[in-house]
């Protein structure tokens, strides 16, 4: 009968954000190490809570079948001594030996039987060794120099293969049957002996939720439940859910409040304080205002007595202060009186200033929005609200603007000029919030490169690529006029944002990477253009000449390549053969002009019979000359008039 | 409801009941309870040591005038160190919140993770911040580096903001309202502390003095750490009475004086970063005295 296995490494609280990546490892390391001792079976789940790492194995046999393994010696016709000194080898006398012939001759070879190890006797050897190769971001040693690392120290272990436990040591630790319920909630201190069937049983009377799916859900069921009939709802936050998954091993929400006052103060102020400083949900009414509500989640079973509550108001309380305090104290400075301190808030070292920053950014802007809003869109710096809320710069600046009577669009466009933050964000709404974005990222680019700051690997520490893709993403979904290659200081910067164009078009946009090639290859610098060449490329090339026509093209590259051909004048009266006239008048007929990009690639594609049976009838390379110096032409004048939208040789097909 | 002194009272009897020694603050001005020679210097090399003490942190930059309900320029830490940790370390440490009184059947208690980092001191460790309903009372730290210098047993440091627990305890908004001792409140005690040394370190301390004191520590600091390379390899006795302790105290007042001229605005950005790097190659040089005095046979001292 196939067994299970059951791992659980029981640590001190590891770090949220880690769990999920080490648990994918370890069913990848599970899969490996089934494979690698040839053992059937496979990883039934993996899971984990803040304390523990579990995994689950199902359908192992009880252990590795016998196996033969041939180990070939020298050739037969090396003779007896070599025979003998094979066997030797081998640890067996020469009459043990047999042959086996092969394309090369007849050897000498050894059978040698393997005996199957059991099931248990593998996991125990291979344990210690998989359970500290998980790779962590940052791990510790704990039992001194020199001792293995881990994330955090491991307290136990339960490795229980059918009933029995596969013994094994890591850090001290030995391997058991027993595991800990919750640090205060178990029925007991002592250890909870468990098997692969009571497994969660007994962790749950111990107030244990093994599943992060079961613990969202019941964090999920609380909120409702506290919510029901309110009229209130949760800001919806995966990245925060998450989290209290994974910071907790028996999850439950509770409701708080705060006193109504402090909804004066801005809503982004008030969310930023309940999320990251207490990893609360905001509570927002049916308008989506929000309400003087949080929930926090415990980790524990109930707040009966209210003291959790009346604990994180009392927190939440204090942090509210604070922030009202630093209101209060930054608008006696108006954003506007700020300008100068920008002098000694450096942007880098070697680059200077946010005031020299500004200064040059101001150089590419035109509009009096844009540039009013330019002036002031780093002055939040300054403020006490952003040093103690880093992740507020720009939307402060902008709160503040509208606050210190700034026109709309000034507050809008400071308020906005980081986004787009990520390539799901969207880009800024007003065209002098997306100005000011784009000579923003333009200007940290630009410097970056002049002083070296050059991205390598996984090392982008100024976060250039972000910064790159987002101004390709406010160029292209912004429609800008604005040239990219004009913004462009640096052969360096232009083949960086060219990998950064090309990754915005596929990764981002879903383009196929030769079609991206294809477009791009006809220009990048009016990315409002590319992308609508694209579109239209995307859109024809399931068409039934597209792809056959791409392939002619590629045919054409090539020959005018290996002719070395740079271009000439067509002599209609030189072209002697039907098809080559055909297509010469054909590519005559094609009016493209006045036409979307659409309609001329459907029109293009018309050509493909024409083209075809000219490659089928007609003979470039021709013995005359001149005869084949007017072929390259035709054809020279076929590429360069048709490739303007994309180069179709670019497209892979199935045909090259 | 216990007051302030008898929560600390409590907290190092528990500590004491547990193999630590209880010491008295240090008479140093300091940023944090880890930078006290018996944290800092105690922690390297291979001697086990369990130490716990109150200590007086002076951070210039969060003074309030007495201002803010819980933002203080000189807070009092509990600071604990169990070298080598014990393996039930947190299981102790729960049983401390216990002793002063925390039914934790009846709270929230987590475990975030939080890896303290000091630059200035060449040091780091991994850890928690550990939130009591919401509240961040502890930070625990598990030391991997001290002075530069990888630690031979892994000390587990746990500081306790005593404030924020005395205010959680007695259930009080502001912590100059914390009793401290019957009839004797938080601000009675400290609130002159708060609002003088605030006007000092914000407004009326002299910058170029502030500069001055810093080159001069800094310049006897260094003349100690260079003597004490000087001495000859076979000068045993030499390294034995050598005054690295004496040396490390100027160590401390460069990083008070760092502080202060921080708080007063006196450092830019750019700046800062050099600056830090001096009080931190001074930390580094005297850990690593304390290393080879401590070392049977002397290694060789880095230059």
């Amino acid at each position: 009968m196939p067994l299970d296995f059951l791992l659980e490494i029981g640590s001190e609280e590891i770090p949220d954000w880690m769990i999920e990546p080490a648990l994918e490892h370890l069913k990848g390391a599970f899969t490996k190490l089934l494979a690698d001792h040839k053992l059937k079976g496979g990883v039934a789940w993996v899971d984990a809570t803040p304390r523990r790492l579990v995994v689950q194995l199902t359908g192992l046999p009880k252990g590795q079948k016998d196996s033969v393994e041939t180990v070939s010696g020298p050739p037969k016709s090396a003779g007896e001594g070599a025979a003998m000194g094979f066997a030797r080898k081998m640890g067996v006398t020469p009459e043990q030996l047999e042959t086996v012939t092969t394309d090369k001759g007849e050897y000498f070879c050894f059978k040698r039987k393997l005996v199957g190890k059991p099931t248990g006797e593998i996991l125990a050897a291979a344990l210690p060794g998989l359970i500290l190769g998980i790779p962590w971001p940052k791990n510790m040693y704990w039992l001194g120099k020199g001792t293995p690392r881990f994330i955090r120290p491991i307290r136990w272990m339960v490795a229980l293969l059918g009933p029995k436990v596969v013994e094994f040591e890591v850090t001290g630790v030995k391997s058991g049957a027993a595991t800990m319920g919750h640090r205060r909630l178990a029925k007991s201190k002592k250890p909870v002996k468990v098997s692969i069937k009571n497994y969660e049983q007994k962790l749950l009377e111990n107030f244990v939720v093994v599943r992060a799916e079961a613990r969202r859900r019941k964090i999920e069921a609380g909120i409702a439940d506290l919510l029901a009939g309110t009229g209130l709802r949760v800001k919806p936050d995966a990245a925060l859910a998450d989290t209290l998954c994974y910071i907790t091993e028996y999850p439950t929400p509770i409701l708080g409040s705060f006193a109504e006052s402090y909804l004066t103060l801005p809503a982004e102020v008030l969310v930023t304080v309940m999320r990251h400083h207490q990893k609360y949900f905001s509570v927002v009414r049916e308008d989506g205002s929000l309400a003087p509500h949080f929930i926090a989640v415990m980790n524990t079973e109930s707040d009966s007595e209210g003291f959790v509550r009346a604990g994180n108001e009392r927190v939440l309380r204090a942090r509210f202060n604070d922030a009202r305090f630093f209101y209060d104290v930054d608008q006696k400075k108006p954003l506007a009186e700020r300008v100068a301190d920008l002098k000694h808030v450096t942007f880098q070292k070697d680059i200077g200033s946010y005031f020299d920053k500004v200064k040059r950014m101001e150089t590419m802007l035109a509009g009096m929005d844009a540039r009013r809003a330019c002036e002031l869109c780093k002055c939040d710096l300054t403020t006490d609200m952003v040093k103690e809320f880093t992740d507020l710069q720009g939307l402060v600046g902008g709160i503040y603007a509208r606050a210190q009577g700034e026109s709309e669009a000034v507050a809008q466009a400071i308020y906005e000029h980081y986004k787009p933050l990520s390539m799901e964000d969207s880009i800024p709404a007003t065209l002098a919030g997306q100005q000011l974005a784009l000579a923003d990222k333009m200007d940290t680019l630009t410097e970056c490169f002049r002083v070296g700051l050059i991205p390598t690997g996984s090392k982008d520490p100024f976060a250039l690529r972000r910064a790159a893709q987002g101004a390709v993403k406010i160029l292209v979904e912004g429609a800008l006029e604005t040239k990219l290659h004009e913004l462009i200081a640096s052969d360096a910067l232009k083949t960086f944002f060219e990998d950064r164009v090309r990754y915005y078009f596929r990764d981002c946009k879903g383009y196929a990477y030769d079609e991206v090639n294809a477009a791009m290859a006809c220009g990048w610098s009016d990315l409002k253009d590319l992308a609508a060449r694209l579109e239209a490329l995307k859109a024809v090339r399931p068409t039934e000449d597209f792809e056959p026509l791409a392939a002619s093209f590629k045919r054409v590259k090539n020959i005018l390549e290996q002719a070395a051909f740079t271009g000439g004048v067509i002599d209609a009266g030189q072209l002697t053969d039907e098809a080559e006239r055909n297509l010469h008048a054909a590519m005559g007929a094609l009016e493209l002009s006045g036409l979307g990009y659409h309609e001329q690639l459907e029109r293009i594609a018309t050509l493909r019979p024409v083209l075809d049976q000219f490659f089928d009838k007609v003979l470039v390379n021709a013995p005359e000359p001149h005869v084949r110096q007017n072929r390259l032409a035709l054809l020279h004048h076929l590429r360069s008039e048709f490739s303007r939208i994309a180069d179709f040789s670019e497209i892979v097909t199935s045909s090259n | 409801m216990d007051s302030f002194q008898q929560i600390i009272f409590k907290l190092k009897q528990y500590w004491a009941d547990r193999g630590c020694i209880i010491q008295e603050p240090y008479d140093n001005e300091v940023g944090a309870g880890t930078m006290c020679p018996e944290t800092f210097l105690r922690v390297l090399g291979p001697k086990p040591y369990r130490v716990a003490y109150v200590q007086p942190s002076r951070r210039p930059a969060d003074g309030r005038y007495g201002e803010n309900p819980n933002r203080l320029y000189k807070h009092q830490q509990l600071q604990v160190i169990l070298k080598p940790t014990p393996a039930d370390v947190i299981e102790q440490y729960l049983g401390s919140l216990e002793a002063v009184g925390i039914d934790l059947k009846k709270h929230d208690i987590k475990f975030e993770e939080d890896n303290w980092e000091s630059p200035t001191l060449g040091a780091w460790g991994i850890g928690w911040q550990v939130m009591l309903d919401g509240l961040e009372i502890t930070q625990f730290t598990y030391f991997q580096q001290c002075g530069g210098i990888d630690l031979d047993l892994c000390p587990a440091e746990l500081t306790y903001g005593l404030e924020r627990l005395a205010a959680f305890l007695q259930n009080k908004e502001s912590v100059y309202e914390i009793e401290w001792a019957p009839g004797f409140t938080y601000a009675d005690v400290r609130f002159e502390d708060e609002r003088q040394n605030s006007v000092y370190n914000f407004e009326m301390a002299d910058i170029p003095t502030l500069w001055k004191l810093f080159d001069t520590h800094e310049g006897e600091c260094q003349r100690l750490i260079d003597a004490f390379r000087g001495l000859a390899a076979e000068d045993a006795a030499g390294r034995a009475r050598f005054p690295v302790l004496s040396t490390y105290d100027h160590v401390l007042k460069c990083s008070n004086l760092f502080n202060l001229l921080d708080a007063r605005g006196a450092i830019s950005v750019t700046e800062r970063v050099g600056v830090i790097a001096r009080v931190r190659k001074l930390a580094v040089g005297t850990a690593q005295l304390w290393m080879a005095q401590q070392a049977p046979v002397s290694p060789e001292v880095a230059a």
